[in-house]
């Protein structure tokens, strides 16, 4: 009787704990970072750490309906909410707010700011979950892997052109969601040979890679004739278009590098590839940032004690490199806690994921594991300075109402299509 | 295909994974980051302590303390401003002015520089009242030294900027901080400086301070310095200096029961004012330059002579100890020495007496020929020339000849005594005899000592055999002397001979080398020297006047003070040393003398500037 009545029973508490341990020690450190001595009380508004309580207010009551509702209102709305959103992206062009140089922000009077690329990522989600549960949907069709792709590439492109790229690349991580739905294996080989050529190209200059894949494509024709090789006889046109494209790719990547990308991106991505050691200018954030988190130590300078914090010296401390304050003042322990804390929300939603009846709750579990992973491997990668500066928050740590009204949606819509898998199908 | 979600969980696994191998390597392998986070957020703030004050043995103040006034900038916040007032203000030039300006901006346009330092007091008064005028300059109160009386400037030393050798080696200083330098200073630093406090403030991106850091926890209180009691008596040192004026060499009187120093001289010296403040660099420079006065060279320990007669004394002693003579020894002087049968004489002896000398005229009269033989004797006692050298050698150092004394200042040096050793090094077939090294009977040849050596000497005979290591300091307050300045060092030879000694030593101010400089109603016992010294120009030997030197101490018996005095191309001891040694005797026994004829000649004798000018003057080749 108990699983036709509440939901409640069913409803994953182990997911909840672990996000309410986020939010609260994320939002202690959102204190610490923007704490100032003018301002004592918990409740001042005009503080980012009284702001982001009542976001977090605010999300406690949107979770309630979100619970609530019939789980095939998410199935079925799912289109809906695609279009929405994307025109929602879309109007940023006429009447977004710009901030920092980019039109990403709806402003709701003089009140707040909000940011409609957040909240786009439910929404690819719960499409994308639809595309797949189709009964017909089959990743071998290269029909289907083009719909798929579209549907990821609308909402991305847009936020590039916002301009946001480091937020149009969370939709990359849908690649894991294909990937585990039949995307055909060779595709992810293709995909990291091309990242990894594209790497080698930016690091060691395209000239030496050029000569490299000429030299081993001869290597390859030498060895093909000495054997007189019968496949290669049959599809050598084909084999020679792989190689020009290949000589096409990293050229192009090369050009576009150095002419198509700002400076400030190319710069990010040289020092993460220790092309440069500008820690004076290109990269100063990430040094500052390394600095705050090594100065921590082993126990952390503790709560309200970190100097580089107080100091303001991490840029965009509360937002994107909210990790420093958690190293600098938490140290190993606290910051390895972090780090443990996500990996289980991670592994967790990809088990309960693969528990799930109905393929379409299984795949929007799989998308949100996805893009959880995203978020967490390019923000703490970021701070931690192993991988280039890409400015996404880190869900529920960093300040922001947009990206914490949709992280919490984003979960709970999983929490609540998990709790019904006994109910349907 | 659910297999296939396996790729996500081991990418989630390994980027943890990554992530805590690199939180380790950032915040545990390594000190890097918590010393740049400290750097960057953490500003230090000094409070220097008051540095000790320096008294002489009787209290009077040597050493205090004055506020100097360095105007400071910050670049950023010059406005413009009536230039052509403030230069006159600052006593500078308008080009000085830019100069100093684009030094500071050069430095940081932020931070806070010293734009002009240790403003002259009557200075700042007209500044004070016209600063605010000129924003971004203020004014910073300094602590420097000051000198009420300006005498022995060589004991004292001076206080100046840590260089950056010293800065790199000890992490206690800063750049721009004051360190002794030389001296005293130098010497009890860490004594007089005390120890800094230190104040920690949080600041922030701008490099603005914004709080203290951790509420003041790590701040320290500054500890004063300490104050020191030199064992110099400041107006017996006054007076020494005053009657080294315009002649070159060094005055060192001791204690002989305690070994403190009573005055240590050096001429030609200077005005410790001169060090102070903006004078100094001007002044430091012109004296390291002049390299004939060489006034910032401690003659009195530092200068390396050849002792001359007073030498005499201890080949007398050893004699005796040695049991080569005795009391009642005769040898004959035929106006020098002779050896074997020749009958050129190749060390002269100007003793006047010709024939038998006995051993107390040896020593008044300071007869070369008997301390030859005597010196032969010792040498020739042992088997080989090599193992009579070194124990005479080992006697002669008893003495505190032949290495450095442990005064307790910074400079010093060991003088040479020769030994065995060193002959065979210099003689490689090894076939020399005492006669080969003859002249060190008399205090020539290979013997080199300093003018505080013969001092310690002159005490070790008034004690009659033992010595206490020299010293300066006899004070600092709440702290111990140093034990090795407490327990006297015996000399390897009995008592007993000492006495014969101190007997011809009285002689000498009765009727040898030294009568003319007799004291009514004191007992002197002393002894004079005349040093041969040449020097070398375009290769050829020239010999210069003689230097003078004289040693002594008094009374006889309980000696209150023993006195080497050594004058540089003085002529024969009696000249200048002698009477220069029995008028800083009087004077520190009785406060005051009964010769100021002879005080005002000294005073005012500039015979000597004449000889040292020589030393400068091309000398024809062909004289």
């Amino acid at each position: 009787m108990r699983t036709n009545n509440s939901n409640i029973n069913k409803t994953d508490w182990k997911l909840i704990s672990i996000y309410l341990l986020l939010i609260v020690f994320g939002w202690i450190n959102i204190y610490s970072a923007s704490k100032t001595d003018l301002h004592f009380k918990i409740l001042d508004f005009s503080t980012e750490y009284g702001r982001q309580i009542l976001w977090v207010v605010l999300s406690f009551f949107l979770i309630i309906p979100v619970l609530f509702l019939d789980t095939r209102f998410y199935k079925n709305f799912s289109g809906i909410f695609y279009i929405i959103s994307i025109l929602s992206l879309i109007g940023l062009f006429v009447f977004g707010k710009r901030i920092n140089g980019a039109s990403s922000w709806y402003a709701i009077g003089s009140i707040t700011t909000i940011q409609p690329t957040e909240f786009a990522k439910i929404a690819v989600s719960l499409a994308i979950a639809n595309l797949i549960s189709d009964k017909q949907f089959d990743f071998e069709k290269v029909k289907n892997q083009f719909i798929a792709l579209i549907y990821l590439l609308i909402p991305a492109l847009l936020i590039i052109l916002q301009p946001d790229p480091g937020s149009a690349l969370v939709y990359l991580s849908f690649f894991f969601v294909f990937y585990r739905e039949g995307l055909p294996k060779y595709y992810i080989s293709i995909a990291i040979s091309l990242l990894l050529i594209a790497i080698f190209t930016i690091k060691f200059g395209y000239i030496s890679i050029e000569i490299s894949i000429v030299f081993l494509f001869i290597l390859f024709l030498r060895y093909m004739y000495k054997y007189k090789n019968l496949f290669f006889r049959k599809f050598w046109i084909q084999y020679i278009g792989v190689f020009i494209g290949l000589v096409i790719f990293i050229f192009g990547i090369h050009y576009s590098y150095k002419n198509l990308l700002p400076k400030r991106h190319t710069d990010r991505i040289d020092l993460a590839l220790n092309i440069t050691e500008d820690t004076i200018n290109k990269g100063y954030n990430q040094e500052q940032s390394k600095i705050a988190i090594g100065s921590g130590g082993f126990f952390g300078k503790g709560f309200l004690e970190g100097t580089q914090t107080k100091g303001n010296f991490v840029p965009e401390q509360k937002t994107d490199f909210i990790f420093s304050t958690v190293g600098e003042e938490w140290g190993f322990i606290g910051s390895s806690i972090v780090i443990i804390l996500f990996v289980i929300l991670i592994l967790r939603i990809i088990y309960i994921a693969e528990l799930q009846k109905s393929r379409f709750s299984r795949v929007y579990g799989y998308s949100i594991a996805s893009i959880f992973f995203i978020h967490f491997t390019i923000n703490i990668g970021m701070a931690l300075g192993v991988l280039p500066t890409i400015g996404i928050p880190l869900p529920f740590f960093s300040y922001g109402g947009s990206s914490f009204l949709a992280f919490t949606l984003l979960l709970f819509i999983f929490i609540r299509l998990d709790a019904n898998r006994t109910n349907e199908w | 295909m659910k297999s296939r979600g396996n790729l996500l969980i081991f990418f989630t696994i390994l980027t943890g994974l990554v992530f805590i191998v690199k939180l380790f390597y950032l915040q545990i392998s390594s000190d890097k980051y918590k010393n740049k986070a400290d750097g960057i957020a953490i500003k230090k703030e000094f409070i220097f302590p008051e540095r000790g004050y320096i008294y002489d043995r009787n209290n009077v103040l040597l050493v205090a303390n004055q506020t100097s006034y360095d105007v400071m900038i910050i670049p950023k916040k010059v406005k413009a401003l009536d230039t052509l007032q403030f230069c006159k203000l600052l006593k500078i030039t308008k080009e000085d002015f830019i100069k100093r300006h684009k030094r500071a901006k050069r430095f940081s346009n932020r931070l806070a520089s010293v734009f002009l330092k240790q403003l002259a007091k009557e200075d700042y008064a007209f500044l004070q009242e016209k600063m605010h005028k000129f924003d971004g300059f203020y004014i910073q109160k300094r602590s420097i030294r000051n000198y009420p009386i300006k005498y022995a400037a060589n004991v004292l030393g001076y206080i100046s900027e840590v260089n950056n050798t010293l800065l790199k080696k000890d992490k206690y200083y800063h750049q721009g901080e004051l360190i002794g330098h030389t001296g005293i200073e130098k010497q009890y630093e860490k004594d007089l400086r005390g120890i800094k406090g230190i104040q920690h403030f949080q600041k922030n991106k701008h490099n603005k301070t914004i709080g203290p850091y951790k509420n003041g926890s790590l701040d320290t209180l500054p500890v004063i310095g300490n104050d020191l009691t030199l064992t110099i008596d400041i107006v017996l040192q006054q007076y020494g200096e005053q009657l080294m004026k315009n002649k070159r060499g060094a005055i060192i009187a001791l204690e002989p029961s305690s070994g403190e120093i009573l005055a240590l001289i050096t001429a030609p010296s200077y005005d410790p004012n001169l060090m102070v403040g903006r004078k100094r660099s001007k002044y430091s420079t012109k004296f390291l330059r002049d390299t004939l006065n060489k006034p910032m060279f401690d003659r009195g320990l530092k200068g390396q002579y050849a002792p001359g007669s007073p030498f005499k004394i201890v080949n007398a002693l050893i004699g005796l100890q040695e049991d080569v003579i005795s009391t009642d020894s005769k040898f004959t002087c035929k106006k020098g020495h002779r050896y074997g049968v020749r009958s050129v004489a190749f060390m002269k002896c100007h003793c006047g007496s010709f024939g038998q000398v006995s051993f107390s005229k040896a020593i008044y009269n300071s007869c070369n020929s008997f301390f030859a033989n005597t010196y032969r004797k010792i040498i020739e006692k042992e088997e080989s020339s090599a193992n009579g050298l070194d124990k005479w050698s080992a006697h002669v150092k008893s003495f505190g000849f032949g290495n450095f004394m442990g005064v307790d200042l910074p400079v010093g040096d060991r003088g040479r005594i020769p030994d065995g050793k060193f002959y065979n090094k210099y003689y490689p077939t090894f076939k020399w005899k005492a006669a080969s090294t003859i002249s060190n009977a008399i205090g020539q040849g290979e013997v080199e000592t300093t003018p505080i050596q013969l001092a310690n000497m002159t005490a070790a005979v008034a004690n009659r055999g033992f010595y206490y290591t020299p010293h300066i300091v006899k004070k600092i307050k709440g702290k111990q002397l140093n034990s090795k300045y407490t327990i006297p060092k015996h000399t390897s030879i009995d008592e007993k001979h000492f006495s014969p000694v101190i007997e011809g030593m009285f002689e000498v101010f009765e009727k040898g080398t030294g009568k003319y400089s007799k004291v009514k109603g004191l007992d002197i016992c002393g002894k004079t020297g005349t040093v041969q010294n040449f020097i070398k120009r375009n290769g050829t030997k020239i010999e210069m006047e003689d230097h003078s030197i004289f040693i002594a101490f008094a009374p006889k018996e309980n000696p209150k003070i023993a006195i080497a005095v050594f004058i540089e191309n003085g002529g024969y001891g009696s000249v200048y040393a002698a009477p220069i040694a029995s008028l800083m005797i009087e004077k520190y026994l009785f406060g005051k003398t009964n010769k100021p004829y002879k005080e005002k000649e000294l005073f005012e004798d500039v015979k000597l500037l004449e000889e040292y000018k020589k030393l400068v003057t091309p000398i024809n080749e062909n004289q």
